[in-house]
């Protein structure tokens, strides 16, 4: 039962994590299409400066509960996916340094620099978070043992492709919808103008991500034994319906939740497909990692979940409050040195 | 080279250089919280320039050990699978906790504290800066708690071929770690008291903005005085500790190679482990041995011949690294009394402030010789007397590891040279000027 608990938290908090870094990863990819000027580019900065940090704990956080949580599943989940783990943190390093560089010298290179490293840091682990996690839901050749069998290669088969640039799409469409939230004039309308165009993008994707899903995986036998989960699937597409429909009327922040609602709940449709294994072995189903053979034990399970209800609401009271201080829209003459930095 | 000896190497790369970042967060984030403060109840706007002025150095720095921190955190699971199933249950939990209770916070003021100057009040935004010093505090206590579990695990018990948890508050509480914590701390105090006066020194030797860093400089010999001292007493009870905790670790760091009442200790000596002994020694101070591991000058403490080879740390790096971590301990408390009697004419003493200038590394050096002592001291085993360091690793290959080595290298020496730079950059520049208002 505790298992089974710390999987939906499991999910949730991967989900929670898409959906709140999504957004800066998103606008970071798009910087080379938004960011014409220096003006420009600055706004980009500022609209998610506040967050950015914020929003990474909740992948260490991911990270750790796996490991406290479920210690044989992030022992072969990290050491199976070692080479892309290391770059997407490469460049989650390069990203995390831009913000805080860029502003420190006047150099025009300087400055270019930093917006590419932005661009890659930002576009890598969008990209190599969505690979990976395809993967997962399609299984990976992983021994009795936890070893794995593959390489890098193996990662980049057309499923987890498809599954990277589903997550470039998605948090782009995430990143322009957030831009257009907190900004106003020119660059509101170039955020709109490829929100609008994203979107077809991402349905395009997402239609095909969920038919290479049924041949690829068997995520949806958990669907046809429990039909109440295709609610998960269905709250996507009305997600990012609602999305579009909102965006048309000028309800950026409206339509901005409804892509955090396609981002949560196309995360959790992959791991409730999933359940209850964690990691399946494609090499032997009965390798699998599930929830029962590599979770921690009952004691740890328990204080844990005590840990996460006390701490998460109150985390999630700050973040709302920081969101709420800084729900002003951003223009780029703001701040300067005295405010900071942009 | 094999997986385990490059993993480890990556391993040090990865929390040296992080390392070399975190104690000026933990210092500096409480220096710029007393400004802030000082500014609210004296109303003094140079306080607040202050704040401005060290609180830049400090973004910069921030930033830089929190994305090292990030890294490490998943090391943990690509380079060593072995340990994380063994130890997940204990290890992994105080992680998650560490994350959940204090990244979080820290992570979210500092972007309220960097960027709120003006869309907060003067003591909201002082509170931010205060949540961000108790948070990175915090976040040092839980990783120090996991790795003292791994120096001397308590609270487990072994089943199914791993430790799991069996008594939390035993964790959490056993001495050991609260040694740890404190020392770690006052390490990390001691170098942004000497951070603070190097930079300080700068500008005093220059007599530009002289109130301005006489300010900083004494509230950074404050700091440092205090804990330069607080540590000598502090590392001397963390020693005793290890006779009952390490045994193996304590013999390697005094070079103690047979079991003997009235232990000695040399003023010099070298240890040559092969030859299981040492082929330097000179100075002998009888019984000194016994009295700091026992308080007591008969009792005999345990030399390493009492353990089988394959048991024993590296010695000489161990012992050469925790002599020199001393006496630079006892440096920096020469150059802390020294500063104390000149704090009132600091301008004049010039040799002094040069003398602080060129102490900068100094600490930074100490805080990684001080690391060596704990993690190389522990070896052969990465949880010690349950799980060897060669068990631990992950089934990856040797190129993998090797190959993200050279990246790591790479990238942190660029990382550092750019970080360290901007920091003396901004320094030398000097405060903006004061502004009465905001």
């Amino acid at each position: 039962m505790l298992e089974t608990v710390w999987f939906i938290l499991w999910g949730v908090l991967w989900a929670v994590y898409f959906v709140l870094d999504g957004f800066d990863l998103g606008l970071g990819s798009l910087i080379p299409f938004l960011g014409k000027t220096d003006d420009d580019r600055r706004t980009l900065y500022s609209a998610m400066a506040p967050f950015w940090d914020g929003n990474e704990v909740w992948l260490i956080t991911a990270g750790g509960v796996t490991f406290a949580a479920f210690p044989g599943t992030y022992a072969v989940m990290f050491s199976a996916l070692y080479t892309p783990l290391m770059i997407l943190l490469f460049a989650l390093i390069l990203r995390a340094v831009a913000f805080e560089f860029r502003e420190q010298l006047a150099s025009p290179f300087w400055k270019r620099l930093w917006d590419c490293c932005l661009f890659l840091g930002s576009l890598i682990p969008a990209l190599l978070l969505g690979v990976a996690f395809a993967n997962l839901f399609k299984g990976i050749p992983i021994d009795s043992e936890g070893v794995y069998k593959g390489t890098l290669f193996t990662l980049l088969n057309p499923y987890g492709l498809l599954g990277g640039i589903l997550f470039v799409l998605l948090f782009a469409h995430h990143g322009s919808l957030w831009l257009c939230t907190r900004t106003e004039g020119a660059i509101k309308e170039t955020g709109a103008l490829w929100a609008k165009r994203l979107w077809a993008l991402v349905v395009v994707a997402a239609i095909l991500f969920l038919s290479a899903s049924a041949w690829a995986t068997d995520l949806y036998a958990n669907y046809t034994k429990f039909p109440l989960l295709f609610i998960l699937p269905a709250l996507a597409v009305v997600g990012l319906l609602g999305s579009r429909l909102e965006a048309a009327r000028g309800n950026w922040w409206r339509a901005w939740g409804a892509s955090a609602i396609t981002i949560f709940a196309a995360t959790l449709f992959g791991v409730a497909g999933m359940y209850p294994r964690m990691i399946p072995s494609s090499l032997d189903p009965s390798f699998s990692l599930t929830i029962y053979n590599a979770s921690s034990s009952a004691l740890t399970l328990g204080i844990m979940l005590g840990v996460a209800l006390v701490f998460v609401p109150i985390v999630i009271l700050y973040q709302a409050w920081v969101y709420r201080v800084f729900s002003t829209r951003v223009r780029p003459t703001e701040g300067g040195a005295k405010e900071g930095l942009y | 080279m094999d997986t385990v000896l490059l993993s480890r190497l990556q391993f040090a790369v990865a929390t040296y250089f992080h390392f070399l970042f975190v104690p000026l967060t933990l210092g500096l984030s409480i220096l710029i919280a007393i400004m802030e403060t000082l500014y609210l109840r004296r109303n003094d706007p140079q306080y607040l320039q202050m704040a401005k002025f060290w609180g830049r150095v400090f973004l910069i720095n921030f930033v830089v050990g929190v994305v090292t921190g990030i890294t490490l955190e998943f090391q943990f699971g690509t380079n060593w699978a072995g340990y994380s199933k063994y130890v997940g249950d204990i290890f992994g939990s105080l992680l998650a906790i560490e994350a959940t209770a204090a990244f979080f916070l820290e992570s979210t003021f500092i972007a309220v504290w960097a960027l709120g100057w003006n869309r907060l009040s003067a003591k909201a935004h002082a509170l931010s800066i205060w949540l961000v010093a108790f948070a990175s505090n915090l976040s040092a206590l839980w990783i120090l708690v996991a790795n003292s579990w791994m120096q001397s695990p308590v609270g487990y018990v072994l089943r199914g071929g791993r430790a799991e948890l069996s008594d939390f508050l035993e964790v959490v509480t056993q001495k050991y770690a609260w040694l740890t914590i404190l020392h770690t701390l006052a390490a990390a105090y001691i170098l942004t008291g000497f951070f603070v006066m190097a930079a300080s020194a700068y500008h005093l030797l220059r007599r530009q903005n002289s109130g301005f860093f006489t300010k900083s400089f004494r509230m950074g010999l404050t700091m440092a005085l205090i804990f330069s001292f607080f540590e000598i007493v502090e590392g001397h009870l963390h020693g005793a500790d290890l006779a009952e905790k390490q045994p193996t670790k304590l013999a390697a760091l005094e070079a103690l190679w047979e079991t003997q009442p009235r232990a000695p200790i040399y003023i010099v000596a070298l240890p040559s482990p092969s030859n299981d002994g040492n082929i330097v020694e000179w100075g002998r101070i009888p019984s000194a041995m016994s009295l700091l591991a026992h308080h007591d000058p008969e009792k005999p403490v345990k030399g390493l011949l009492d353990f089988p080879k394959e048991d024993r740390p590296p010695v000489l790096i161990t012992f050469l690294s925790f002599r020199l971590m001393v006496t630079l301990g006892i440096i920096f408390c020469i150059l802390t009394l020294w500063g104390w009697a000149r704090r009132n004419r600091l301008t004049e003493s010039r040799l002094y402030l040069r003398g602080i200038i060129w102490a900068i590394p100094l600490p930074y050096l100490a805080c990684a010789l001080g690391w060596t002592v704990a993690e190389m001291g522990r070896q052969p085993w990465i949880v010690y007397g349950l799980m060897r360091t060669k068990d631990a690793v992950s089934p990856v290959a040797t190129s993998q590891v090797g190959g993200t080595l050279v990246a790591f290298i790479l990238l942190y020496t660029i990382l550092g040279i750019l970080a360290f730079w901007l920091m003396a950059r901004h320094i030398a520049r000097g405060p903006e000027p004061a502004q009465a208002e905001v």
